[in-house]
């Protein structure tokens, strides 16, 4: 890095580039990869905090945190179908592009459990922040900062997260038939309950089939000791009937619909079609999906209806529309796979209002003083 | 007295004039020159350390404070955020040559919603208001500290507050969506909205605990979460320190994640016991305040399954409350705790590290021995599922040698929780207090990237500038 630094060479940095199709392509003669950085550094089960390699892959860090029956909270998703991704994605390609689960609604995003970072600036100097304890606000969170930071500012090398006893038991409370907006309201009324709903998403008829199922299904998850679940999930049940007849998944039937809801196994994506991963207070999700399918694209709602996964053609038309109506509801758009061409043109996450992109471009020049790392990733020019 | 950067000069010669100037943007009340009522503007938590302000001017209207900050700006003027004031770390004392802006008569309630679970409120609402907005429906904002009636929100966002029950429901940054911030510049910028991921720079995150230097909150949107089905607590005493850490560690490692699990010390137990009468085991070396959420029979098995663990760690007192009332006997004593150690000692520094909670036995009786070595009295009383320790430093003020003495303790618990892998601060910032430490905890490259940072959001360096970092980079 401080070669490149001093040479002024441009790099692409990933982990093992699984979500390189995400945001705009990087112009850069070289290559960093961290997947070769790999390796649990520390692992104290009862201070519920790992520590790893920005390259560890998120099968080993799940294999190791399994042994003492613990988890990652944040659930990332696994794009790689989507993505045509091969390689096993990485602990620092999760924490750089911070996608989150299902459970991001109960339990919080991947940058909430980052606890500490070791990264290596722009300007090829190693840094650090936070640390290996739970609570710490010593200085400015630069782990935040980083997380969802595309590589754009440093090469993270190690994390230190907070992990959690992964639940004994989950189900669902499944309801069949809801239209969006009622399916929504079936949702706020799971997640303002007091049963600890840890997933709450909605899938039209067409993402519904790719589970086998005919019709929309509205689901909403619990997870607990295996006492709390069954209890919680009958007495969620009942506080749902006003919205429908309510069946109960079972661990296994629930855990199959939450990871493909989680990797986006129920989003059908054409070869060539574009993919938008949209950020929006949950009551605007049914508006989100009415735009999409207006414009002949699919998607599904998780978070509650607060996120809209959606696949349709890559058109002006489309991504217009979906902007355009992201940015009425006041949410956020992030393009997960889009054409080459569209790639250096359209938007692939909304542009900063103008005093924000100045402090960007200054944050950018504090990091990443040579402009070296991941140069015009998420904005061109930064 | 701690070091504060040299007033400027030009900036005092042109007071009257600045606050004239103050005074076209804010009438009336809302600007404070006079001596006698910038008083109670001269400190904050931390009350040993005062320091007048150039003048005090309170917006009403985001409009306002960016009106302020432009014309500060302008003219070269720090200056120094504050909410209620009641920071520990001393982030909201004044400079002299400093505006303060305070937020205190920002204080409505802009938006509830309750299908959404997300308040939109103005920065100086205080964190227990949001809470008695929602409280109602059954809703809570869940980040509880102990200030909590007179802390204001848009402080907990510069601090980035915990509390109590921050072991299951994280910290304020886990609970917030959205700000609508004011730059040095005086710009307005809305981060985030009611919407749970950001697209672009997580500024939400790096706004969050950057206490006050890097643009000033106005308004802050916060998750609103339904309570639980009811909640209730068992207090458990044990022989030694280390037995009742070596308990936290087997009820962690059962999969339990209590709702609270607080640590009080000998003498922490027997302070409040003589302040609140709270029934505490006074025969007990430590104990431990345990809360589990849920319906009663869920209460019910997970006391039942904690209770059994205790028992495997020999407890010369276990009592499991039957009721709310007997729950809220046992939170009663640790609620008081500040008032008790306040009634037994003059002034006391409350300390906020945080430590590896593997380490916790050794670390209290390290911090017994260096207490003993410099004749002070010193008792604790901590969030022990996450190790974030509060070391009570009891001192009389008024005796410059005691004061002196228990300043150099202090610093050295905080280097001691450093050392054993934790760090300065867990929950009440740097501020002034801890400012001079952070070359324990930092290297000074690490310092220097962070200065960066802030220099990126504010070049001149008027924006709370003498906290955090220490005034002279390291050579």
């Amino acid at each position: 890095m401080a070669d490149a630094f001093r040479a002024r060479t441009p790099l692409l940095v990933q982990g093992a580039g699984t979500k390189l199709s995400m945001l705009r392509a990087v112009q850069a003669a070289h290559t960093l990869s961290t997947a070769g950085c790999a390796g649990i550094t520390l692992y104290a089960p009862n201070e519920l905090i790992v520590s790893a390699r920005a390259g560890t892959t998120l099968a080993d860090l799940q294999a190791t945190l399994a042994q003492s029956g613990q988890h990652m909270i944040a659930e990332p998703p696994d794009y790689s179908r989507l993505l045509g991704a091969t390689g096993q994605q990485t602990l620092g390609g999760i924490a750089a592009t911070n996608l989150s689960g299902p459970r991001r609604i109960a339990g919080g995003a991947v940058r909430d459990h980052v606890l500490g970072v070791r990264a290596v600036n722009g300007a090829g100097e190693l840094i650090k922040s936070g640390g290996r304890v739970l609570k710490n606000v010593t200085g400015l969170d630069m782990c935040k900062l980083l997380c969802g930071s595309h590589g754009t500012l440093a090469v993270m090398t190690e994390l230190t997260l907070k992990v959690l006893p992964a639940p004994e038991d989950t189900a669902s409370v499944v309801l069949r038939g809801q239209a969006p907006e009622a399916a929504i309201a079936a949702l706020s009324a799971a997640l303002g309950s007091p049963y600890g709903v840890s997933g709450a998403a909605y899938l039209p008829a067409g993402a519904a089939a790719l589970l086998g199922e005919t019709g929309a299904l509205t689901l909403a998850r619990i997870e607990d000791f295996a006492a709390s679940v069954s209890y919680r999930s009958e007495r969620l049940r009942q506080d749902l009937a006003e919205f429908g007849a309510g069946e109960i998944w079972p661990a296994a039937r629930s855990r199959d619909a939450w990871t493909a809801i989680r990797d986006a196994d129920v989003l059908s994506a054409a070869d060539g079609d574009a993919i938008w991963r949209i950020s929006v207070r949950p009551s605007q999700g049914a508006v989100i999906l009415a735009v999409a399918e207006a414009e002949g694209a699919l998607g599904y709602l998780d978070w509650g209806g607060g996120l809209a996964m959606i696949a349709g053609p890559a058109t002006e038309a489309l991504h217009g529309a979906l902007t355009a109506a992201v940015t009425r509801a006041g949410g956020v758009w992030t393009v997960l796979r889009a054409p080459a061409p569209w790639r250096g043109v359209a938007q692939m996450v909304p542009a900063e209002a103008p005093p924000l992109a100045k402090i960007s471009r200054r944050v950018k020049a504090a990091m990443d003083p040579g402009g070296i790392v991941n140069p015009g990733r998420m904005y061109a020019g930064v | 007295m701690i070091e504060l950067p040299a007033p400027k000069a030009d900036v005092l010669a042109r007071r009257d004039d600045i606050v004239a100037g103050l005074r076209r943007i804010v009438a009336g009340e809302g600007v404070i020159a006079d001596t006698l009522r910038l008083r109670p503007y001269e400190t904050d938590g931390l009350a040993m350390y005062r320091q007048p302000p150039m003048a005090v001017v309170l917006p009403q209207t985001t409009e306002q404070a960016a009106d302020v900050l432009r014309f500060c700006h302008a003219n070269g003027v720090r200056v120094v955020p504050r909410g209620a004031g009641t920071s520990l770390s001393g982030g909201a004392l004044p400079l002299e040559d400093s505006v303060v802006v305070g937020l205190s008569r920002m204080n409505r309630i802009l938006e509830v919603d309750y299908a959404d679970r997300v308040a939109t409120v103005q920065a100086g609402v205080t964190n227990l208001a949001i809470t008695g907005a929602v409280q109602d429906r059954g809703f809570f904002y869940a980040p509880d500290p102990s200030s909590q009636l007179a802390c204001m929100i848009g402080g907990n966002v510069n601090m980035n507050s915990g509390g109590a029950h921050c072991l299951k429901y994280g910290v304020t940054a886990n609970n917030l969506l959205g700000l609508k911030i004011v730059t040095i510049e005086g710009e307005i910028v809305d981060i985030g909205g009611a919407h749970l991921d950001a697209a672009g720079y997580d500024w939400l995150g790096l706004l969050t605990g950057s206490e006050g230097m890097l643009a000033i909150v106005t308004e802050v949107t916060v998750r609103i979460l339904r309570g639980p089905e009811g909640a209730r607590a068992m207090l458990a005493g044990f022989k030694s320190n280390e037995i009742a850490g070596a308990c936290v560690d087997a009820i962690i490692s059962a999969g339990i994640i209590p709702v609270a699990l607080e640590f009080m010390d000998r003498p922490a137990i027997h302070a409040c016991e003589a302040f609140a009468h709270a029934g505490y085991p006074l025969d007990a070396e430590a104990m431990l305040i345990i809360e589990v959420e849920g319906c009663l029979e869920e209460q019910a098995a997970l006391l039942g399954h904690i209770e059994k663990i205790c028992l495997d760690f020999d407890p010369v007192s276990l009592r499991i409350a039957a009721t709310a009332e007997e729950s809220a006997a046992i939170w009663k004593g640790r609620k008081g705790a500040f008032g008790a150690v306040g009634r037994i000692s003059p002034d006391y520094f409350c300390m906020d590290g945080t430590i590896p909670t593997s380490r916790l036995a050794e670390t209290l009786r390290r911090i017994g021995e260096m207490a003993d070595a410099a004749h002070l009295q010193v008792c604790n009383i901590f969030h022990a599922g996450d190790g974030n320790l509060h070391p009570l430093i009891m001192f009389n003020a008024n005796d410059p040698v005691q004061f002196a003495r228990a300043e150099v303790l202090g610093a050295d618990i905080l280097k001691l929780c450093v050392e054993v892998g934790g760090c300065l601060t867990g929950e009440h910032g740097v501020g002034i207090e801890k400012r001079d430490l952070m070359h324990t905890q930092f290297t000074p490259t690490d310092l220097d990237q962070q200065r960066r940072i802030k220099s990126a959001f504010d070049p001149g360096w008027l924006l709370n500038p003498a906290k955090v970092f220490p005034l002279q980079p390291a050579a």
